[in-house]
């Protein structure tokens, strides 16, 4: 299993860092939960989120934002993962949590460590299939430098 | 764009003579301005949001939070009145709270361990009679002239305002009738609670982002979420609301009842110029909150406040200078005590729309530093500000500079510029 969530967490990242965002979405149950928080607002108890999707057709909707409707300047991600830890394996779900950095790469090549944090993440097991049923992102630092336009 | 007539030289800043129709791109680069705003403006005769006081909400809580570049530290004391001063031990300098928030007796310098009382005044200094007779401080050391600087406090529906000034006027007469009633439209009577809080680092002059949410000419323009998703309604309508002093503004947009003949908006009075839709309709999907049917209100007070509702998504957005080129924009998400858990449910969602990654805000983050770098090599050039005319009057339309001029003519009052 470990095999299987490391390989589906490096095919997510892979997703968002070669810009094939209209993919993203895949990696995710029709019913899942996303959302981009900070650890502090976790420490706290407080639920409100940078991002927050309920559905994998509220993230078909970002990422229409943020084809056609966002503005903001050209910049790639890099996420640089850990192995997962596996938290619990059961028949149908595994919980898992894995580190990331995030390097921000912006259209004048001014290359910046963005983002640092954790994904909380439920996978859902269908027929040999990882779809995540939640991924929470949890960011280790409360600042955000600019904006959030490509989902983590 | 225009070139102000006459060179100038450095500490000889002059404003262009068109007035507040023209602000000059020195305002945002020079470092002697920003000294001097630190001064006139955040410790200067203004009131500056510090908190809500639902975050000191029990006696010992405090939270630490800025005046401008000036760290600051409110507490609840024992006696449940507020109170703020200076987040700086009187001996050496050192900040006293460490943390953001928490609870507490007392404050303890970490680096000589002087102690302070929950109102800021000196109460202790160690080893102040010295050791087995050996030093010490003098015997004329009176703790009682040596306290960081106290601020004056006021409150508005749950909001703490603090005040370096002595001669500022009160609060009410400060934000003027017309911004009391907006602040009360949204927080009046009710019992806030925190739901999350973020910092953007803007990459700009704090003044850009300032304007920014003054500017309503600018909403439909850059925010183009609501457009592409065919989700304007054709039967708004709308305007601006500034005090007298120009330096508080309230933008809104409502339906506007004579062309609310119809109850249902899905299929009439939207726009239709792009192809696409919501996958997921129910980011959009609200409560009936206020009954005057403005769906976004949007308030600053001078010189850093923003209270922002969108729908049922409600936040404070607090701006701090970071030097010349940078501010952090604090985000504070707001629900209420008695928020249904649906009702609750609908705020988290809709905050999708603000903040950092808000689908109707995220263009705010980057905009004040392409201003900023755009401007990096033209000091002596003036922007423009003429959309509605020349004025810092209330306006019932949003195509319009009146607010962003009436912010322009508070800051050069109270800067002497």
């Amino acid at each position: 299993m470990f095999h299987h969530i490391l390989q589906a967490q490096s095919k997510y990242a892979k997703c968002i860092d070669d810009d094939r965002l209209e993919d993203w979405p895949s990696f995710f149950t029709d019913d899942c939960l996303y959302r981009v928080t900070t650890a502090d607002n976790e420490k706290h108890g407080l639920a409100a989120s940078v991002m927050f999707a309920d559905s994998r057709a509220a993230l078909i909707d970002r990422i229409t934002a943020l084809r056609e409707a966002n503005i903001y300047e050209r910049h790639s991600y890099r996420h640089i993962l850990s192995a997962p830890v596996v938290l619990s394996e059961a028949a149908h779900e595994v919980v898992s949590e894995t580190s990331f950095l995030l390097v921000r790469i912006m259209r004048d090549g001014v290359t910046d460590l963005f983002l640092s944090g954790r994904y909380q993440d439920k996978y859902c097991v269908e027929n040999d299939r990882l779809l995540l049923s939640e991924r929470i992102v949890v960011c280790d630092s409360s600042r955000i430098d600019t904006l959030l336009a490509i989902p983590v | 764009m225009s070139v102000n007539g006459t060179a100038h030289q450095p500490g000889e800043r002059a404003w262009p003579e068109e007035g507040v129709t023209r602000v000059p791109f020195w305002v945002y680069q020079d470092q002697e301005i920003y000294a001097s705003e630190q001064r006139k403006i955040y410790q200067g005769s203004v009131w500056n949001y510090l908190c809500l006081e639902a975050e000191v909400a029990k006696p010992g809580d405090y939270r630490t939070t800025f005046v401008g570049d000036m760290p600051i530290i409110v507490t609840r004391d024992q006696d449940d009145e507020i109170y703020a001063f200076e987040n700086r031990c009187s001996h050496r300098g050192s900040l006293l709270a460490l943390e953001n928030q928490g609870n507490t007796r007392e404050f303890a310098c970490v680096y000589h361990a002087w102690t302070f009382d929950l109102q800021g005044s000196l109460k202790g200094v160690a080893f102040k009679d010295g050791l087995n007779g050996k030093g010490g401080m003098p015997a004329e050391f009176c703790l009682e002239n040596h306290n960081p600087k106290k601020l004056r406090i006021a409150t508005v529906h749950g909001l703490v305002f603090g005040s370096l000034s002595d001669d500022v006027a009160p609060i009410e007469e400060y934000l003027g009738e017309a911004i009391l009633g907006r602040i009360k439209r949204v927080l009046g009577g009710r019992t806030t609670e925190v739901i999350g809080r973020f910092t953007q680092a803007l990459p700009n002059n704090w003044k850009l982002y300032f304007e920014n949410t003054k500017d309503s000419y600018h909403a439909s323009l850059l925010h183009l979420f609501f457009t592409t998703f065919r989700l304007n309604r054709l039967n708004m309508k709308g305007g601006i609301l500034l005090d007298e002093s120009g330096g508080h503004h309230v933008s809104y947009s409502m339906v506007d009842p004579e062309k609310d003949k119809s109850a249902d908006y899905s299929d009439q009075g939207i726009r239709s110029e792009s192809g696409f839709t919501l996958a997921d309709p129910n980011l959009l999907k609200g409560f009936k909150e206020f009954p005057d049917g403005i769906t976004l209100q949007l308030l600053s007070v001078f010189p850093g406040f923003v209270l922002q509702q969108i729908q049922n998504c409600i936040a404070i957005r607090q701006i701090v200078p970071r030097g010349t080129d940078k501010c952090d924009l604090n985000w504070t998400y707001i629900g209420f005590a008695d928020d249904t858990k649906e009702q609750r449910s609908i705020r988290l969602k809709q905050s999708n729309l603000i903040g950092p990654g808000g689908f109707v805000s995220m263009e705010d983050g980057c905009v004040g530093g392409f201003v900023q770098r755009g401007i990096a090599g033209s000091s002596e050039v003036s922007g423009v500000l003429e959309m509605g005319g020349n004025t810092t009057e209330s306006q019932d339309t949003r195509v319009t500079e009146a607010s962003v001029r009436g912010f322009w003519k508070a800051y050069r009052s109270l800067m002497s510029l």
